[in-house]
């Protein structure tokens, strides 16, 4: 098999203008790169756009793909980042079956990741987690013991650090 | 300043007219009736031409904008109106060709309903548009048409689709023709490039003994034949042009190597392999010049100069990329141009050149070759040459001299036939003192040829010479040198009576079907006042040579059939031979 191929994130930063978000999934998906979380928001006015991507592929694909959505008219930069370089932060919502005979285990695992219930009832509930995506991972791990009935991620967004622009 | 209230589609045609669209082909529908009815309300300079099929509007759009370097607007209706341009806005896309199209589409409300005639135009074209708009309101109409010209000529030309939804094309425009642009993400530079960069490539050029320009599209659009003469001269390097590039670098200098690639001259690909350095001037080293990417020019210094930036290490990894428009680049590097020690290798080139001439065989028949030849002399190489695309469209290229950028027009990237009569129409629409010659093959022609009457009614005096050899001949060809002569789908029986044909539409029909006769009809042909329609029953067998075989280098450029050596002769008509004279595994398999 293959060596795994590595995770790239993505920062475009885009004219507000309807079909930007389809042309540059278009770019993607013509090169085979599948698109692993996406986030779209609004930037410093609500004039342009702010995407975070982050994708799985070979860097000269990625290289390609950087190029290409540069060069889509409504795409004022498209950059890649580091780990390194960038805070990075996701916010998941995990929904658990769990009574309360089992709740305290789960809120210790909670308290450990400074997760907030958000929802409680008689036989659910309801944390909310942010920081790296990967020290989500390892809480959704960590509670797997449990039933989980439902995960919602926002998918990763990243900034620049210091003065560098994202 | 408000403009006597015309509505949105009255505006849209004067914006056309007042970003420069000078030309509209097209075809109305229910969702461009409100354009059209602008189109004949608007007292307009704008001309339009009526055409028999969308397809033919886009070329016909693409072949004017070819000869003249400015775009012309296409005008259709929604749904089947717009898809059937859209082989057209693909072909001028790949090709990098300014156009502006302008799609009707259903009513704002109705759009996602599934409405008579609805299709989502806007997504359908994304991958194949430089740029395009759904239009929102009549009052943005003068904006996207301003942008929509600056982005389809300026940077890398390309086409820009406007979908207008029939309910904008009646409402109230409140706004005049003067509007900003608001384009912030759109910056065609043409100098993407530092000072340093030109100096890195000058030394390069200093250090090399072998060196060898490669001449593309970019070079034409940009008018840089001077400068790269210039270039050429003072380096006494040799140039080689890509499909698109012929004519930027006159065929006839002492320096030309014509074209290269699968089809190129031999001595154009000998001397690509043997270069120690590559300088390409606005090409974007496709797949059919490489031969296999990974050995083009695999120990030579490689320079790439190209306005978009996307094009560098897509298949070939440049040392040296320099972003820009290809004339103003060479104009900022000539001064640092020194004169070339290149004696030796002139010397060796020469010797390439008479030890791989360019030749076709003149026995058994009319061969194509023979025809792109003689009106080479007959025109002294000046016509407006447009070609279809296949096997003769490969002969007109290695045959017809071109010394003028603009005068060579293909459908290179995209490879569509049926591109050859509308383009030619378009080009002679644009340039309409001048001769133009479209040289078609029997099925590319039959792809499109109701745009006769396009060329009948507006009394179009362009030559068409159709190649028929009653197959298509470039995959007979594949079939015959890589697929053991399985002749899969390739025979066009029934073609129909061409010169009857051109009568049925009041054209000058003429037949040619001996050598002997060549000079005599296209004389004719050409003398003719009209359009003219020329059948020319060629040999039915017969091979475009040089071939670079697919998945070989260059460097395993093939001079002639592998199997023709053993018997069969050029040109036999009819049938082809009983199989069963395989040569064992002789060539590649199309990968």
């Amino acid at each position: 098999m293959n060596k795994p191929l590595p995770t790239h994130n993505l920062s475009i930063y885009v004219a507000n203008r309807p079909g930007a978000l389809a042309r540059i999934a278009q770019t993607f998906s013509r090169r085979g790169f599948n698109i692993e979380s996406l986030v779209v928001s609004a930037g410093v006015t609500g004039d342009f756009s702010r995407m975070t991507i982050t994708a799985k592929g070979d860097a000269a694909g990625l290289e390609q793909i950087i190029m290409q959505c540069s060069k889509l008219v409504d795409v004022l930069a498209c950059r890649e980042h580091t780990d390194e370089e960038v805070v990075a932060r996701e916010l998941a919502l995990v929904k658990l079956a769990v009574d309360s005979a089992r709740r305290g285990e789960v809120l210790q695992i909670a308290d450990h990741f400074h997760a907030k219930t958000v929802d409680l009832s008689e036989t659910s509930i309801v944390l909310e987690a942010t920081g790296s995506s990967e020290k989500l991972d390892a809480m959704v791990d960590l509670l797997r013991k449990f039933r989980i009935i439902e995960i919602v991620r926002t998918g990763k967004v990243i900034m620049a650090r210091g003065e560098r622009e994202t | 300043m408000s403009e006597n209230h015309t509505n949105g589609a009255e505006t849209l045609i004067r914006s056309l007219e007042h970003a420069g669209i000078k030309l509209a082909f097209g075809i109305p529908g229910g969702s461009a009736i409100p354009i059209y009815d602008a189109l004949y309300k608007v007292r307009r300079k704008m001309k339009f031409v009526l055409v028999r099929h969308e397809q033919g509007a886009a070329h016909e759009a693409d072949g004017y904008a070819r000869a003249t370097g400015k775009p012309a607007a296409v005008l259709v209706t929604s749904g089947p109106g717009a898809t059937n341009t859209v082989t057209g806005i693909m072909t001028a896309y790949m090709d990098s060709v300014p156009m502006i199209v302008i799609t009707g589409q259903s009513a704002r409300g109705m759009l996602g309903k599934d409405a008579f005639q609805e299709a989502d135009v806007f997504n359908l074209t994304m991958p194949i548009v430089k740029h395009s708009y759904l239009v929102r309101s009549a009052n943005d109409i003068p904006r996207i048409v301003r942008e929509a010209y600056h982005i389809a000529t300026t940077g890398r030309p390309g086409p820009v689709l406007i979908d207008v939804p029939k309910d904008v094309g009646t409402e109230l425009c409140e706004v005049g023709l003067e509007a900003d642009m608001n384009l912030p993400g759109y910056h065609p530079e043409p100098k993407g490039y530092t000072p340093e960069t030109i100096r890195q490539i000058a030394d390069a050029l200093a250090h090399s003994r072998r060196p060898v320009i490669i001449a593309g599209h970019g070079a034409a659009i940009s008018r840089a034949e001077q400068e790269l003469r210039q270039l050429a001269e003072t380096l006494q390097a040799p140039v080689t042009s890509t499909l698109l590039g012929k004519g930027v670098f006159p065929d006839s200098h002492r320096l030309s190597l014509q074209g290269l690639g699968m089809h190129g001259t031999a001595f154009a690909n000998r001397a690509v392999v043997e270069c120690d350095l590559m300088i390409s001037v606005g090409a974007r080293l496709d797949d059919r010049i490489l031969g296999v990417a990974s050995q083009f020019c695999k120990n030579a210094v490689k320079i790439h100069i190209d306005i978009d930036a996307a094009e560098f290490g897509k298949l070939v990894k440049p040392d040296i990329r320099c972003r820009g428009d290809a004339k103003t680049v060479l104009q900022d590097l000539l001064p640092l141009v020194k004169k070339g020690d290149t004696a030796d290798w002139i010397k060796r080139i020469e010797g390439f050149k008479k030890k791989w001439p360019m030749g076709y065989s003149r026995k058994g028949g009319l061969h194509p070759p023979q025809i792109i030849d003689a009106l080479n002399h007959l025109t002294d190489g000046k016509a407006i040459m447009v070609t279809d695309v296949g096997q003769h469209q490969m002969w007109a290229w290695q045959f017809y001299h071109c010394d003028n950028p603009w005068q060579f027009i293909s459908s290179g990237g995209a490879g569509t036939m049926g591109f050859g009569l509308p383009a030619a129409i378009g080009a002679q629409f644009g340039r309409p003192g001048e001769l133009v010659v479209a040289i078609v093959g029997d099925g590319g022609f039959q792809m499109t040829m109701s745009e006769l009457a396009t060329a009948a009614i507006h009394k179009l005096p362009v030559k068409v010479i159709l190649m028929n050899n009653h197959y298509l001949g470039m995959v007979r060809q594949w079939q015959d040198m890589f697929y053991d002569e399985r002749y899969s789908g390739v025979d066009l029986e029934g073609n129909p009576d061409f010169v009857a044909l051109a009568k049925a539409y009041g054209i000058l029909g003429l037949n040619l079907k001996r050598a002997a006769d060549i000079p005599k009809v296209l004389q004719k042909a050409l003398a003719h006042p009209g359009p003219v329609l020329v059948n020319a029953e060629v040999v039915h067998h017969e091979e475009v040579f040089p071939m670079v075989p697919p998945g070989k280098p260059l460097e395993e450029t093939v001079m002639e059939h592998p199997r023709r050596r053993r018997g069969r002769p050029a040109g036999r008509p009819g049938k082809p031979a009983a199989a069963g004279k395989k040569t064992g595994g002789a060539q590649g398999r199309k990968s």
